[in-house]
Order: structure tokens, then C-alpha cells, then sequence
């Protein structure tokens, strides 16, 4: 079912380009380390050279910075007694040059590398909240869709509730009220202020899909709650909860930016959105920096366009009225 | 009737709910945030201090349910408490300060954006196969996927600091009289770059809900007969296609009317527009807790009041949500 689903994907103009868009950030978040020149907080480049004959003892010494040393044999020659240490400063808010292809920030670290290494966070983010949503609000709508009565009654209530109480404010006074350790604080934020719209739209297809002929067959021949449910309904629901995750991403990418760039994230991480909050704090805009606050935001951009391409398809997939005639 | 007031039992609810989520959310914070502010302030007087210390209710040994009690009777009666940040400043005359700047920005831009928007997506159906219409529409998403706030950086960036047309922050400029012309005029050019970064950002989600429902709607039946029938297009366009599909987008409509007041928020930081976002991003860096509650509320009350005269418009115009008593 869910091979149909990509194949179908596929085989579309729009959700291909989406799919394709997607895929690049994907592999630029898990390739960062290759493709980043520097790690994304260092402002500076130390090179040691040897003087005399390196020493017999060649453990690998690599204190500094650990997993990104970027040459690991100037470190090995640190165990030498005669080595020359040379320390290169990045030059501070640079223009883009050969060696900095988007400048450097106020505290020297490299704009390219930081946005290359952002897109982990960034992305990662995105998507563990809409993963996280979409988990949630599908269970919760297959519960009280299916079981109906006093469940249905009560989860539906609150969803109607969290539903009009206005999202971004409420994230807002939530987040300066936590100090933000790592990222997780930020990905419970979005999920728990983002679950109440795909419940209520899961529920009606669940909702729908119960009163379907082949549902009632498979339930007057006996079978299992779970089968039912597991087997016969959720498999029909797949392209509905893609739907769903594809835009809660794209909303928490945007959220996520969003708190980071009123500095209410983490701002010592790394990210699109933190690179945002540092450009404002340092005035980039003012001293005509386009180099620090352009790229974060068209890579947001590019990633929720993506998002919206395959919402497209799957929108034309389930309604063909939408299709081309 | 039923459906009446069921839709207004939900409102005094969700009410009920926004303000003891006011109430609940610091006293529910792991870490302590009363502690942790009060030891990094230094320099505030014992005033200071003691709102801060009533904002958490540190001040009283009375139980939660009580303090609880005492906070539902004030909010009633419209005291939400003293703003550290400004102090002696209560937080309702904060609030009074900006609004008019938050409703009058918001509220041009709702309207423009909707009016525009709902044109936009009716032309982009009913010419749907055309080049124009596609890029239109493709266009748009594409917009829709930029954070706001960076649009706003963008647009400054452009027009305020490299175009020097518009003025890069404020909503007047300083020095000039009061309701004089030159103030106005000070009023509209200060304005423009905010309202240009909301209308374009919203604009998207108007053209896309009206270009939906505008080919759903021209794919039912009774606008085949009409075709059939060999009436004008243009009628047909209008008061067949336009006027069933629009239904959906005014109660949309309504809706961001609530957000009037909180809609703005992330706009206004950027260009620092005195409105009320501008009010709540000074108050979370300031950490003035009351200020930022009070403002959460504000929204949220305006937001729901919204909803409810959106249900209760879908309820007079719709006669299947009327008659259907559901």
C-alpha cells in the first residue's frame, strides 16, 4: 500500500520536483560533515606543522575537535616536541570569499558551513514534529472515529477546544516560560499545539471509511477489532496522513524559525532559524549583509515548497476534480 | 437553536480554558521560572518585586484553588495585573496603547488581502488551463512557504535600506504632531512595508481555499446545465460558480478577523510596529510575565469571539448547517 502510494508519487510532475527538492536537503543534512568546509562553530584554523622527524608514537591525538580534525596527520604530529602551531582567525562578519562562500558572522564562524549543518536541525526538527503529529492525531482520530460514544465525545471535545485557541501566541508564552535545553523541548511545543486540525480532518475520513461497505463485511464476518482497524481501515488512510505530515513539517519548520528568530529556541544550536536570530541581533540587515539572512530563508522556503508540491499531488490523487482535465 | 447554542456553550468553555491556561501554565513550568527571574533581576524596586511576585503568586500562602478563585474574579473584572517591565504601568493600559495600531495594520491587510485573494482564486479557476493561472497559483505556494518574518527582513532589506522609499521600523515618525496631515502621511508610508509583508503572505492561503472551492463547484451538475442552457459566462462565472464557492472563504474571513489582533505579531517584531506583537515580543524579553499573559488572552479571546460569529454567519447563510439541527 504504502509502495502504491510512492509509486504514485512518482509518477507525478509536481510531486516529483517536491520529492526531488526534498531529497537534496535530506542528503545535504546527512552528508553535512562532508560537505560543510568547517564545523559549523569554529572561528578558527589551527595548522601544526613538524619541525623535526615525527616521533615513534603515533596515537592519534585529536583533542580538540574531535570527529571533525580535518587533517588528522597534522595531529598526529602534535606528539613531536618540534612542531609549528599557526592559528588563522576567521576574519569576523566577511564579505563571501574563496574561503568563506557566504562570509562569516559576528563571531567569525563560517555562514555556509552553519547552514549546511542547520539543515539537521532544522529539517530534523520539521520532520521528528510531524512524525510526532501525525502518530498522534492518527491514533487518537482511529480511537474515536472507530470506538465512537463517550470517547469520540471527549477527544473530540478537546480538539475542538485546542483548535480555536490561537496557536503561535500560546507557543510563544509556552516557550519563554521553558529555559531550552537541546532540541526536544522545542519539537514537544510544536507537536502539542499543532495535533488539533489533523485530528479533526483523520477523524472524518476515519468516520467515513467505517461506514463502507467493505468495513461492514469485514466486521460481519467476525473479525478482529484490530484487523479492522490495522488492515482494512489504515491503509486507506495513507495518503490523507501523508497530507497531514507533509503539512505539520512544513508548519513546524515554520514555527520552529519562528520561536528561534524571537529567541525563544536554543540559540546556542545551530540552525536555520537561530542563523535568522544572530543576523538580526548583529544588525546583518542594516549594515547590507544579504549573505547572513537570505540563504536561511529561501532553504526554508525551498523545503516547504517541496512539502506543498506533494500536498499538490496528493490533493490531485484523492480528488480528481482538482486533476487536470 | 440547538446548534446555537451549542456553538456558544464552546465558546464560554474554550473562554474558561484560555484563562486557566493563564493561570495554570507558570505554576505548571518545571524549574521554578519565579525563582530563576527573581534571582537574575537585581536592580528592580520592592515594587517591582512584589508584582512579580504576585504574577506567580508567591506573595500569598493561600492554596492554589483559592489564589485560582481570586485570579478568575479579577480577570472578570478586566484587571489583569501590573506590567514589570513598565512599571507602575497596568498591563490593560499597555494593551490600550497598542491596539489601535495592531487593528488598524491587521485590519487593512485582512480585508485587501481577502478581497484580492478571493479574485485571484476565482479568476485562477475559471481559467484554470491558461499559463497565467498555473504560475499564478504556483507562484503563490511558493510564497506561502516563506516564514513571515523573513519576508519582512527581505522587504526592508530592499526597499528601506538599500531603496531608502520607506521608512525600516516605527508606526510615525517622531516629532511630527498629532493627527495632523503630515502625521497621517507619516502614519501610511510607515505602514506600507508591514502591510505589503502581510498582505503577501496571506494572500496565498485566500487565492488557493477560493480557487478549491470555485472548481469544485464548477464541476457539479448544475453549472453543466447551466452551460447547457447557453447562459452568458460571465453569469454564469458570477452568480452560479462565484457566489456557492465563496461561502467557505467568508466564513474564513470571519475567522481572521479574530486574528485582527494577534495575526500581525512576528510582523510587527520585525519592523517594530507598536502594536500589540511588537508589546509581546518586548514583554518575553523582558520576561514580564503578566504583560505577556494578559496578551495571550487578549488574542485569544478575539480569536475565539471570532469563531462563534464565523459558526453563527455559516449558520445563517448555509441552510443546511441551519435546518439540519446539528
Amino acid at each position: 500500500m504504502i509502495k502504491d502510494f510512492f509509486k504514485t508519487l512518482v509518477s507525478n510532475r509536481k510531486s516529483l520536483a517536491g520529492l526531488c527538492i526534498l531529497g537534496f536537503f535530506v542528503l545535504v543534512a546527512l552528508f553535512a560533515p562532508v560537505i560543510a568546509p568547517y564545523p559549523p562553530k569554529i572561528d578558527r584554523l589551527e595548522t601544526i606543522t613538524a619541525i623535526g622527524e615525527p616521533s615513534l608514537d603515533e596515537e592519534l591525538v585529536a583533542e580538540d575537535y574531535p570527529s571533525d580534525a580535518r587533517d588528522v596527520l597534522t595531529y598526529r604530529s602534535t606528539l613531536t616536541k618540534d612542531y609549528t602551531k599557526t592559528i588563522d582567525y576567521f576574519p569576523l562578519r566577511s564579505r563571501p570569499s574563496a574561503a568563506h562562500p557566504l562570509g562569516t558572522n559576528h563571531a567569525g564562524n563560517d555562514l555556509f558551513s552553519q547552514l549546511v549543518w542547520g539543515t539537521r536541525i532544522s529539517l530534523g526538527i520539521g520532520l521528528a514534529t510531524g512524525l510526532f503529529v501525525t502518530i498522534l492525531s492518527l491514533t487518537l482520530a482511529l480511537l474515536s472515529g472507530y470506538l465512537g460514544g463517550v470517547v469520540d465525545d471527549v477527544i473530540g471535545f478537546f480538539t475542538n477546544v485546542m483548535l480555536v485557541i490561537p496557536g503561535l501566541p500560546l507557543m510563544i508564552v509556552i516557550a519563554a516560560y521553558i529555559t531550552m535545553k537541546g532540541v526536544l523541548p522545542i519539537v514537544l511545543i510544536l507537536g502539542l499545539t499543532g495535533w488539533p486540525y489533523p485530528t479533526r480532518l483523520l477523524r472524518s475520513q476515519v468516520l467515513t471509511l467505517k461506514n463502507r461497505d467493505f468495513v461492514r463485511v469485514s466486521k460481519s464476518l467476525g473479525e478482529r477489532t484490530s484487523f479492522v482497524v490495522f488492515r482494512e481501515i489504515l491503509p486507506n488512510m495513507i495518503s490523507i496522513a501523508m497530507a497531514e505530515f507533509f503539512a505539520t513539517s512544513m508548519a513546524a519548520i515554520l514555527g520552529e524559525a519562528t520561536l528561534e528568530f524571537i529567541g525563544l529556541g536554543n540559540v546556542t544550536v545551530v540552525s536555520w532559524g537561530t542563523i535568522l536570530f544572530w543576523a538580526q541581533a548583529n544588525g546583518a540587515l542594516l549594515s547590507g549583509a544579504w549573505w547572513w539572512f537570505l540563504p536561511p530563508g529561501i532553504c526554508i522556503a525551498l523545503v516547504g515548497t517541496s512539502f506543498v508540491l506533494i500536498n499538490f499531488a496528493i490533493d490531485e490523487i484523492s480528488n480528481p476534480r482538482l486533476r487536470k482535465r | 437553536m440547538k446548534y446555537f447554542l451549542k456553538k456558544l456553550g464552546l465558546l464560554a468553555f474554550t473562554l474558561f480554558v484560555s484563562v486557566s491556561l493563564n493561570f495554570f501554565l507558570p505554576r505548571l513550568m518545571p524549574g521554578d521560572p519565579a525563582r530563576a527571574l527573581l534571582d537574575k533581576m537585581d536592580n528592580l524596586q520592592p515594587e517591582q518585586l512584589d508584582t512579580i511576585r504576585a504574577a506567580f503568586g508567591l506573595d500569598t500562602d493561600e492554596p492554589t484553588i483559592v489564589q485560582y478563585g481570586h485570579y478568575l474574579r479579577n480577570t472578570l473584572k478586566g484587571d489583569l495585573g501590573t506590567s514589570f517591565s513598565r512599571f507602575p504601568m497596568p498591563v490593560a493600559e499597555v494593551m490600550r496603547v497598542a491596539l489601535p495600531w495592531s487593528i488598524g495594520l491587521m485590519g487593512i491587510c485582512t480585508v485587501i488581502s481577502f478581497t484580492l485573494g478571493s479574485a485571484i482564486g476565482i479568476a485562477a479557476a475559471w481559467k484554470r488551463e491558461t499559463r497565467l493561472a498555473s504560475m499564478t497559483v504556483g507562484f503563490f505556494s511558493f510564497v506561502r512557504s516563506f516564514p513571515y518574518f523573513w519576508l519582512g527582513l527581505v522587504f526592508i532589506y530592499f526597499f528601506a535600506f538599500k531603496g531608502r522609499l520607506f521608512p525600516i521600523g516605527g508606526a510615525y515618525t517622531v516629532g511630527v504632531d498629532r493627527g495632523t496631515a503630515a502625521w497621517w502621511l507619516s502614519v501610511l508610508r510607515h505602514g506600507t512595508l508591514p502591510a505589503l509583508t502581510i498582505c503577501v503572505s496571506s494572500l496565498g492561503a485566500w487565492i488557493l481555499t477560493m480557487r478549491n472551492n470555485m472548481i469544485n463547484v464548477l464541476a457539479e451538475d448544475y453549472i453543466t446545465v447551466a452551460l447547457a442552457k447557453g447562459l452568458p459566462l460571465q453569469r454564469i462565472k458570477s452568480m452560479y460558480a462565484a457566489k456557492n464557492a465563496i461561502l467557505p472563504s467568508v466564513t474564513g474571513f470571519a475567522m481572521s478577523l479574530g486574528f485582527v489582533i494577534g495575526g500581525g505579531l512576528v510582523t510587527e517584531m520585525v519592523f517594530a510596529y507598536p502594536g500589540i506583537g511588537y508589546m509581546l515580543y518586548q514583554a518575553v524579553n523582558a520576561k514580564d510575565y503578566p504583560l505577556m499573559q494578559a496578551i495571550f488572552l487578549f488574542i485569544a479571546v478575539a480569536v475565539l469571539i471570532a469563531n462563534f460569529v464565523a459558526d453563527i454567519a455559516v449558520m445563517l447563510l448555509d441552510p443546511r448547517v441551519r435546518d439540519g439541527a446539528k
